[in-house]
């Protein structure tokens, strides 16, 4: 059948041809500084906006933003892309990849330093505490562009909550009574959350000023060790659990999974990102709100304040000195007022400076959106101790994964909430033991 | 069928409805999703039948292109889809043939050696060894390139293994009057047994065409120009939307989009499966 | 095996094998030889600090229970979703070759499935079974049973088999056409004529000649279970909840490409590696023997 294999070879050759077609490439004129990123969906769009509104501001640099996949696949792409010489300047890591980052000294480019390096003023003081000291070394030095930050909040439904006639709950113990009435009142569950070792482990700690690690929760050390399987975090997670087992609390997912149970109307409360804003405007068909995170009168007699998820821009070494320029006018451009203040409305996300946050004051954001503003409050309640600026844990991710399946074990009724901890420290121990050594 | 059994043609066509019911349910899913607005997505139950968003849905993913995806076209990501499954489809199949022919038609030194180097490509696939093999893709430079896209996911041996399969079936009588008949062994194989082979060619053809069209993973590791991205990239990043619920509605309709082309290459591949033109009968 | 009629030796074979194993040596040893070298390293991410460990990372999965569980986990998983994909589409594939009217709508319909992209499927399937807006969770709260994989480990796995397999009735029924459609209709008809009722038919003649595609498909499909299925997983349970589904190949995927341990993860690759060619030698050792050609 000769007629087949001419069309094979007819086909092949046009592929060539298109290939060559494509494969011509264009002259650069303007220094393209490389800025890889896991925004999919509108803040995708968000974020080619910003990197346009740069490229318009200059003529000296071209800022070319790559979605890389989400958060993993692009710190993986550019772990790939460095080992084999081929990294971009800019790349954006999830806050669990921090002690990873912090840790390649030889291929991380701290902000401070590049700032420093190519004469930019640079002034740490502008930006919010609680977001920079995340990503501080010990000496204060800022290590990555805090870019999109967010912070656990307290959802929840306005009319469900008039229907039964209840006030918002503050503490752990209205928690329950505000679930109890909820049912009564015809609702499926009281409360869900997501991204739970985030909200109940990380946060948990944060929040009542107790540490999750040693050494400052990573910060200080690199031996640092696990001690959330103390008696605070354990009873607090047994009380859910005994919850759950009169439908007060469901269980919905690791992630944001479990936002439909609350648009929906099946969960009055929900305790996730205040980045889920944009989301609750678009499917809430009722009347939501906003509130701090509750307190647990057993561990604390006040609150703390809480601590950020998200991602930063870390600046990666090895490209050509020049560049540098390019990359650190950019992060003051990001930084700005305005930009900031633009990219927190829209998102959701926490303004990162002090500045974004009075402007968006002035033009009346938190007056027209009430509650917006609970996040940053949150964040700013009090100046962050050892136990409130953050985690810093290596393997992180997989950690996190190891909480997130112990935790499921407790919601299933497998294990008692001891004894997941203690395996979830036990495990996770052994993590930050082999980062430990790989990093000597 | 040679006799007439209606129970036993009913029963088959019961057997194929149910089949089909239970194969193609999460197409119709796919396709109703596609026909509703993003408020409908979120209220359970979740529709069942068609809505009236569709051509307004078509609109917005044709036209708005996909949001986050730097602004390329669907049409442009699908054409790079496209060259690369037609490059990864071809490819493949014509290695796999002479490589094939080769090892089971020729007593050569070190045959047995190469079958089994071959056929250990199946035993790693792509996602395992992904990272080792994208430093050796940078180190030859074949990054944001066609061929970077396509040559590595060609090294593996499923087609090889399968024509060795339908070449040891052919029976020895082949060989014999074409060699009586004084051809050589290229024109055994043009004449001979490519024709033999053509129903696995073709099955062969949508399978890969299909598997270099749903790439993912490896075209986002080695492609940083938007120019360079597929389609599936495309409706990925409008799943990963990390603290906001999906566009459903659209991603669905974009996965609808993106399953035209397979469809059609496997519409086109049905005449080579039907019955009867083969010619072994002698 | 080499056909009992054959060409002598000359540069030829050489030619034609050239293309496919110079890719192999560079897309596949290459880079393979690389893995197996970090199996025996002990490094950070970055490749900034490397150590010389030998088995280190071995001795490390052998003594961790939760990997050894791994194994059954994967064997269960495997051997379901090979027999279930292959016995459905075979089942199928004679069906369809029982009938002509129609055949070329059900084939067409069959096979969509193969082209939905793992991705998309994958968020099909959480769509369809996710437990507060999926229609078979909402079907089955009505009838009073409350799915929920995200704390069922049963359910899970049940879920991932189910999505796995899917895909790849589309794949084998594919290939079982091809095979049935190319043998000779005399062959058929003389056994007919002889008075073979259609299943006997079936398995005395088309059972025997399409043999050499289902050995081909029963290795395929047992490499796809061990290998492809790692991105259902992902998309739609993660490996959990608390690991019910985590599989040989997905831990390989997790602990390299998000966990970053590279060294641990092409450790286990080698050790995947190992059990899949182990099967596949059984399979051409003793399974082969059976297969007529």
């Amino acid at each position: 059948m000769k007629t087949r294999n001419f069309s094979l070879k007819s086909i092949l050759s046009a592929l060539l041809s298109t290939f060559f077609l494509f494969n011509a490439s264009s002259a650069i004129a303007v220094t393209e500084i490389q800025w890889w990123h896991a925004m999919g969906g509108a803040n995708g769009e968000r974020v080619e906006r910003i990197a346009a509104g740069y490229n318009e501001s200059q003529s000296d640099y071209v800022v070319v933003p790559s979605y890389k996949g989400n958060y993993t696949e692009t710190m993986t792409a550019a772990v790939a892309a460095f080992r084999a010489n081929e990294q971009p300047h800019i790349v954006q890591v999830f806050e669990v990849g921090t002690a990873t980052m912090m840790a390649a000294e030889g291929a991380v480019y701290p902000i401070s330093a590049v700032m420093a390096d190519v004469g930019l003023l640079f002034d740490k003081s502008v930006y919010l505490p609680a977001v920079a000291s995340y990503y501080e070394d010990t000496e204060g030095n800022l290590l990555s562009m805090p870019f999109n930050s967010s912070t656990p909040v307290l959802w929840y439904n306005k009319d469900a909550f008039a229907k039964a006639g209840i006030d918002v709950p503050t503490t752990w113990d209205e928690m329950e009574s505000a679930s109890r009435a909820l049912l009564a009142s015809g609702m499926d569950c009281g409360f869900s959350f997501g991204w739970q070792s985030w909200v109940m482990i990380e946060n948990f700690g944060a929040w009542h000023d107790i540490p999750t690690g040693t050494q400052e929760n990573g910060f200080a050390g690199l031996d640092t060790r696990f001690t959330f399987n103390n008696e605070a975090f354990v009873n607090r997670l047994n009380d859910i659990y005994e919850m759950s087992k009169e439908g007060l609390f469901k269980y919905g997912g690791r992630r944001g999974d479990s936002l439909s149970m609350f648009t929906n109307g099946e969960c009055g409360m929900w305790m996730n990102s205040s980045a889920y804003y944009g989301s609750m405007v678009k499917q809430a068909e009722f009347e939501f709100g906003q509130t701090m995170l509750p307190l647990d009168t057993d561990v604390a007699d006040s609150p703390q304040n809480s601590i950020i998820g998200g991602a930063t821009l870390w600046v990666l070494r090895g490209k050509d000195q020049g560049d540098y320029k390019g990359v650190g006018e950019f992060m003051n451009h990001l930084s700005s007022a305005e930009v900031q203040a633009w990219w927190h409305q829209e998102t959701g996300y926490v303004p990162i400076t002090t500045a974004a946050y009075e402007l968006s004051k002035d033009q009346g954001f938190y007056d027209s959106n009430p509650g917006t503003d609970t996040a940053i409050l949150q964040l700013s309640l009090n100046a962050p101790t050892a136990n409130s600026r953050g985690v810093r844990f290596g393997n992180f991710v997989q950690v996190r994964d190891i909480i997130n399946e112990e935790l499921e074990a407790i919601w299933a009724g497998i294990k008692t909430a001891q004894e997941a901890m203690d395996d979830a420290v036990e495990r996770g121990n052994a993590l930050l033991v082999k980062f430990e050594k790989a990093n000597n | 069928m040679i006799e007439r059994r209606p129970i036993i043609t009913f029963l088959a066509h019961l057997t194929l409805v149910l089949g089909v019911a239970l194969v193609a349910f999460p197409i119709w899913v796919t396709f109703v999703a596609s026909t509703h607005d993003a408020v409908r997505m979120t209220h359970i139950p979740l529709p069942l039948l068609p809505g009236d968003q569709f051509f307004v849905n078509l609109k917005t993913a044709l036209t708005e292109s996909i949001s986050g995806a730097g602004s390329l076209p669907v049409g442009l990501m699908m054409l790079n889809s496209l060259i690369m499954a037609m490059m990864i489809a071809v490819g493949k199949i014509t290695i796999s043939l002479l490589s094939a022919f080769a090892i089971v038609y020729f007593r050569f030194p070190f045959r047995m050696g190469f079958f089994w180097m071959i056929f250990i490509t199946l035993m790693l696939p792509v996602e395992v060894r992904i990272l080792p093999t994208f430093e050796v893709v940078a180190n030859l430079n074949m990054l944001n390139s066609y061929w970077g896209l396509t040559i590595p996911l060609i090294a593996s041996a499923t087609a090889t293994f399968m024509f060795r399969q339908i070449f040891l079936t052919i029976p020895d009588e082949m060989l014999e009057a074409a060699r009586m008949d004084g051809a050589g062994p290229m024109r055994f194989f043009w004449d001979i047994l490519i024709p033999l082979s053509r129903t696995n060619i073709a099955a062969l053809f949508v399978i890969l065409f299909i598997y270099g069209w749903n790439q993912y993973l490896w075209p986002l590791l080695i492609t940083t120009e938007k120019e360079m991205f597929t389609v599936v990239m495309g409706i990925k990043q409008m799943l990963e939307t990390a603290e906001q619920s999906p566009d459903w509605h659209l991603i669905m309709m974009t996965a609808l989009l993106a399953m035209i082309p397979p469809i059609i290459v496997v519409l086109s591949m049905q005449k080579m499966f039907v019955k009867g033109l083969t010619e072994t009968e002698k | 095996m080499l056909k009992r009629v054959h060409f002598g030796p000359s540069i030829l074979p050489f030619l034609l094998v050239a293309p496919q194993i110079a890719v192999t040596l560079v897309f596949f040893i290459w880079p393979a030889s690389l893995a197996l070298y970090q199996s025996f390293l002990l490094e950070d991410a970055f490749g900034l600090s490397t150590e010389f460990i030998w088995l280190e990372n071995f001795t490390y999965l052998i003594n961790d229970e939760i990997y050894l569980d791994t194994f059954r986990r994967t064997a269960f998983f495997s051997f379901t979703v090979a027999f279930l994909a292959m016995s459905t589409a075979l089942i199928l594939a004679a069906m369809v070759d029982r009938i002509i009217k129609g055949a070329i709508v059900y084939q067409t319909l069959l096979i969509w499935p193969y082209a939905v992209a793992p991705v998309v499927a994958g968020a099909l399937w959480v769509f369809m079974f996710d437990p507060t807006l999926g229609i078979f969770a909402y079907a089955l709260n009505t009838i009073g049973y409350d799915w929920n994989h995200k704390l069922n480990g049963g359910e899970a796995m049940t879920l991932v088999i189910l999505a796995s397999t899917w895909k790849q009735i589309a794949y084998n029924f594919l290939f079982f056409i091809a095979a049935i459609q190319s043998i000779p209709k005399s062959l058929i008809e003389a056994s007919a004529i002889d008075g073979a009722g259609p299943l006997k038919r079936f398995w005395t003649i088309i059972f025997p000649l399409i043999s050499p595609t289902t050995f081909f498909l029963l290795v395929v499909n047992i490499v796809y279970a061990f290998f492809e299925t790692f991105g259902v997983i992902h998309a739609i349970t993660q490996g959990g909840p608390y690991k019910a589904t985590e599989i040989l190949v997905y831990k390989v995927f997790y602990d390299g490409f998000v966990g970053l341990d590279l060294g641990g993860s092409a450790a286990q690759s080698v050790i995947l590696m190992a059990i899949v060619i182990v099967m596949t030698v059984v399979q051409f050792r003793y399974i082969e023997r059976k297969v007529e050609y």
